[in-house]
């Protein structure tokens, strides 16, 4: 094993644990002696999954109405000096909303660096090194840390597959919050769900994502109604998310949402850079677009050089006549 | 509503329609040619002069870190209608992460805030467009001793009970938003689509080159540069490869019977 403890951050999601944090438990079994699991929220009640996906203890934090970032920063910076010697090498945590906020505090906390956007992590003769995709996946970076702090890594989602089965149920352990201060002042007011049918983004099985050659915002509901079909989710590049189209939950990309569906489905969408990192890990990959030179066919499976809007409605007209 | 002192984030990037590239002796990104202000920082400043206005006064100020005492990108800022630029620039400050990125900022906040008045809010983007690590916001305001409430769609401020401002914000989830509310002053960071930035008039441009724009360097800020630049970013690139090419498959002209193919393409990976 390359290092003897590794914590995980695993966040809540849906009532339960969420994907991601269940993925960095995969991938921290096989690289540490011991894993432990830092969760909060819902996440707190799922010692029986945590357990069965590796984490020998879960250590959980009651954020109660605070946002999850300073809290959990602060228990975790206590719980380290409580542990002494006992304390992990690194801590993954998910490349998300709540991650990006925990590991930005505990970095400034423990002055240690942070490691952002991993998309796989290896044992190179007992040193963590984190690779990462750049230039829209067309060059991969590893890097690693000349520190002996505790190394902080941020991990996209799909790096690692979840993996149960590993064992019982985990010992819990509810770690104490610190006076947060000021910061920890902040207050949830509401939790507001979208009722979003069908699958999740980053979890469907097929992904249909439009981009600028839809011209229209009001065709982005086109894209929506293929993705119903298809039993799919819809998805969306950086410019029509900054167009103000569609919420950021719904972008594909370096700044978005990493997704390995089956069958991804890219419509009216170039290949910018900023694009391709997020889908690129599709097994296959379908483009519409007008333009022949756009980078999106050098790397699809089935491309279609052709106008998107004329396409589509035929397109949804065939699969219903199907059903 | 009292007066709002807000500091605005300014990424100042290389063009990002052009091929980006590592140094390979240093094997950082290599940023160079043409500068500009990062499109999602438009929506900082864009917030920041719409909370000023609905205040009814106060001061924005724009805060940049940038090689070669680059003020391009802050300029655009200036010319959307921000009020005085300080702008960190400094060769040892070349090879920051984002760590050492975020104390340099929150020496330039509190120097805005000496000279300004006390800063109410600091706005920024969720990301940049060309490093996207996505952390020096929060680390910025963990140096400042600010709450954070990062991924807001939506702000809004007003004054509580109290009498002092507080910040109201809808922030994007996994699942939805949440509403999130805390008193001033915080930091906050902006998903795009929040607000419609505005496109500066042409005598707007040509106003903000009167604008006050300090370049400072490290020292007037009393940083010490073995904290920052690659010195202190104690991580290290180990290698850089070519990823695995995926190569192009069947690429065809739309005869208008397009969607046959397609339909037939998903029957055979069984999608349908």
């Amino acid at each position: 094993m390359a290092v003897d403890r590794i914590w995980v951050v695993v966040e809540p999601a849906g009532g339960g644990v969420a994907t991601n944090g269940l993925e960095l438990l995969a991938g921290a079994r096989g690289l540490a002696a011991t894993v432990e699991a830092v969760t909060f929220g819902d996440a707190n009640g799922a010692a029986a999954t945590l357990g069965d996906h590796g984490a020998a203890t879960i250590l959980t934090v009651d954020t109660g109405n605070a946002m999850a970032g300073v809290p959990v920063a602060a228990a975790i910076v206590a719980a380290l000096e409580a542990r002494g010697s006992d304390r992990p090498t690194a801590i993954l945590l998910p490349q998300s909303y709540e991650g990006r906020d925990i590991a930005g505090r505990l970095s400034v906390a423990l002055d240690a660096p942070v490691l952002a956007n991993a998309v796989g992590l290896s044992d190179d003769e007992g040193r963590l090194v984190a690779e990462h995709a750049v230039f829209g996946g067309s060059t991969i970076v590893k890097a690693a840390f000349t520190t002996d702090r505790v190394q902080l890594f941020l991990v996209r989602p799909k790096t690692f597959v979840a993996e149960g089965g590993a064992g019982a149920a985990g010992t819990v352990e509810a770690l104490p919050i610190p006076d947060t201060g000021r910061p920890g002042a902040t207050t949830v007011l509401a939790r507001h769900t979208e009722e979003r049918q069908g699958p999740k983004l980053d979890e469907a099985a097929v992904v249909v994502s439009g981009g600028r050659g839809l011209v229209d915002r009001d065709r982005y509901a086109l894209i929506e109604e293929l993705a119903r079909l298809l039993h799919g989710a819809p998805g969306a590049t950086r410019a029509i998310v900054d167009a103000g189209w569609v919420p950021y939950s719904y972008q594909v990309g370096q700044t978005g949402k990493t997704v390995k569906p089956d069958v991804y489905i890219a419509v009216g969408i170039s290949g910018a850079t900023q694009h391709m990192v997020g889908m690129k890990g599709a097994k296959k990959i379908i483009a519409i677009n007008k333009d022949p030179d756009a980078p999106i066919f050098a790397i699809c499976d089935l491309g279609i050089v052709g106008d998107a809007t004329k396409i589509l409605p035929k397109l949804i007209d065939a699969l219903k006549n199907r059903s | 509503m009292p007066a709002m002192h807000v500091a605005v984030c300014v990424k100042q990037i290389p063009d990002p329609s052009a091929p980006g590239r590592l140094d390979p002796a240093t094997r950082t990104l290599v940023r160079e040619g043409k500068f500009v202000m990062d499109d999602s920082d438009s929506y900082g400043v864009e917030m920041a002069l719409q909370l000023v206005q609905a205040a009814g006064g106060g001061a924005v100020t724009v805060i940049s870190m940038a090689p070669g005492g680059e003020i391009k990108g802050v300029r655009e800022a200036l010319a959307m209608g921000a009020d005085d630029a300080i702008v960190v620039s400094d060769e040892t400050l070349r090879g920051s992460d984002s760590l050492s990125t975020a104390k340099v900022l929150a020496a330039a906040v509190r120097r805005a805030g000496e000279a300004g008045g006390v800063i109410d809010l600091v706005l920024a983007a969720t990301e940049s467009t060309d490093g996207y690590t996505g952390t020096t916001p929060v680390q910025l305001a963990a140096l400042l001793d600010l709450p954070s409430i990062t991924f807001a769609k939506k702000v809004t401020c007003g004054e509580s009970a109290a009498g002092g401002l507080t910040v109201t914000v809808e922030r994007q989830t996994d699942e939805g938003h949440d509403d999130v509310e805390v008193a001033l002053p915080v930091l906050v960071t902006l998903t795009a689509g929040s607000v419609e930035p505005r496109y500066p008039a042409f005598k707007a441009i040509m106003g903000a080159k009167a604008k006050p724009c300090q370049v400072i360097g490290l020292a007037e800020l009393g940083l010490d540069s073995g904290d920052v630049g690659f010195s202190g970013a104690r991580q290290e690139i180990t290698s850089v490869t070519a990823a695995a090419e995926r190569t192009a498959g069947d690429v065809v002209e739309d005869d208008g019977q397009a969607h046959v193919r397609i339909v037939s393409y998903l029957e055979s990976l069984k999608v349908v």
